[in-house]
């Protein structure tokens, strides 16, 4: 499992993130974001999973994590940063399985040695 | 260029305001097996007079592998008309795994050509949210709310500023809990409904009417 934390992401581009992501899932990976993705990026990634599913070999990601919450502070929201990500989790379909979630607490199961 | 375009896009807006345009492109959103082409069908069969449908409804996940589209739909409801675009997109996922559609009675071969066409499915619902003026959020009452899809999509709207209706549906089923997506999406306007039945279908043309007209 590896935890990321919020400065490594927030220096790195969109598309950096998700493959960042999408490469340490594939090899069976858990992966912890401390501050998520932001909406847009978050579809970026469903949608380059879609493209990287294979039968047999990866059937796709699963992804958790709370609704967005709006950025407090008044240069975040001149700088339209008013949607702040939260943390995230995302693993293999076939390895991380949420059990229940709901606006406080994501409770997941993960399966070792598949 | 991007103040050009941003002020362009502004009166745009501002136009359409003071003459008050009343079309807009919608998109039926949602997880996989949530109603959403029952309910484009529905709003077809009300409202445009014609046979026609958005296309087959079955219980197999992923039955909507390609975008529909129907245009000019005119609904009326509190007084005002609003033309309705309509797109029925094929339900969002983050997996996809042919062996569920073999529980369902598919051959592998079918269930693979189905996985196959379904990743394509949820990649074409991605590209049309760049195109909308708005969406429907269909979910299933009878489900766990706090899902990523239906989380995703929210945030996507919210960034993007776009307005949301969210349509809890299945409400003919008796474990349909409503309040549970109430209290989940506190910030957007949440009209339950059964598409199979038509039960409450007016309060939503009403919703609808009000949110993009």
């Amino acid at each position: 499992m590896d935890l990321i934390s919020e400065e490594k992401m927030e220096n790195m581009t969109s598309m950096e993130k998700i493959r960042l992501i999408l490469d340490k899932v594939k090899k069976g990976k858990i992966v912890v974001l401390e501050s998520g993705l932001t909406p847009d990026e978050e579809v970026r990634l469903i949608e380059m999973t879609m493209t990287e599913i294979r039968v047999d070999e990866f059937t796709g990601i699963e992804i958790e994590s709370y609704p967005s919450k709006k950025g407090g502070s008044f240069l975040d929201k001149i700088f339209g940063k008013a949607l702040k990500g939260r943390m995230t989790v995302i693993g293999p379909a076939n390895q991380l399985r949420t059990i229940e979630k709901d606006k406080y607490q994501i409770s997941t199961k993960v399966s070792v040695g598949d | 260029m991007g103040f050009i375009s941003s002020f362009r896009d502004n009166l745009g807006a501002w136009i359409n305001k003071i003459f008050k345009k009343k079309r807009a492109k919608i998109g039926l959103y949602g997880p996989p097996n949530a109603g959403k082409t029952t309910l484009a069908n529905r709003i077809l069969k009300d409202w445009s007079g014609e046979e026609g449908t958005f296309g087959i409804v079955s219980p197999i996940p992923h039955e909507t592998r390609r975008a529909i589209r129907k245009e000019g739909l005119i609904i009326k409801a509190n007084g005002s008309t609003i033309e309705l675009d309509i797109v029925d997109t094929p339900g969002m996922a983050t997996k996809i795994d042919f062996k569920e559609f073999m529980a369902f009675g598919l051959s592998e071969a079918e269930s693979k050509k189905r996985a196959k066409e379904a990743t394509e499915g949820v990649i074409e619902a991605i590209k049309w949210l760049e195109d909308l003026d708005g969406i429907l959020l269909v979910m299933d009452s009878t489900e766990d709310p706090y899902t990523q899809v239906n989380v995703t999509v929210i945030g996507n709207m919210e960034a993007r500023k776009l307005p949301l209706l969210i349509v809890a549906n299945k409400m003919d089923l008796p474990n349909a809990s409503p309040s549970k997506i109430k209290s989940a999406f506190p910030q957007h306007a949440v009209v339950p409904i059964s598409a199979l039945e038509g039960s409450n279908i007016d309060s939503l043309y009403q919703a609808i009417a009000a949110q993009f007209g």
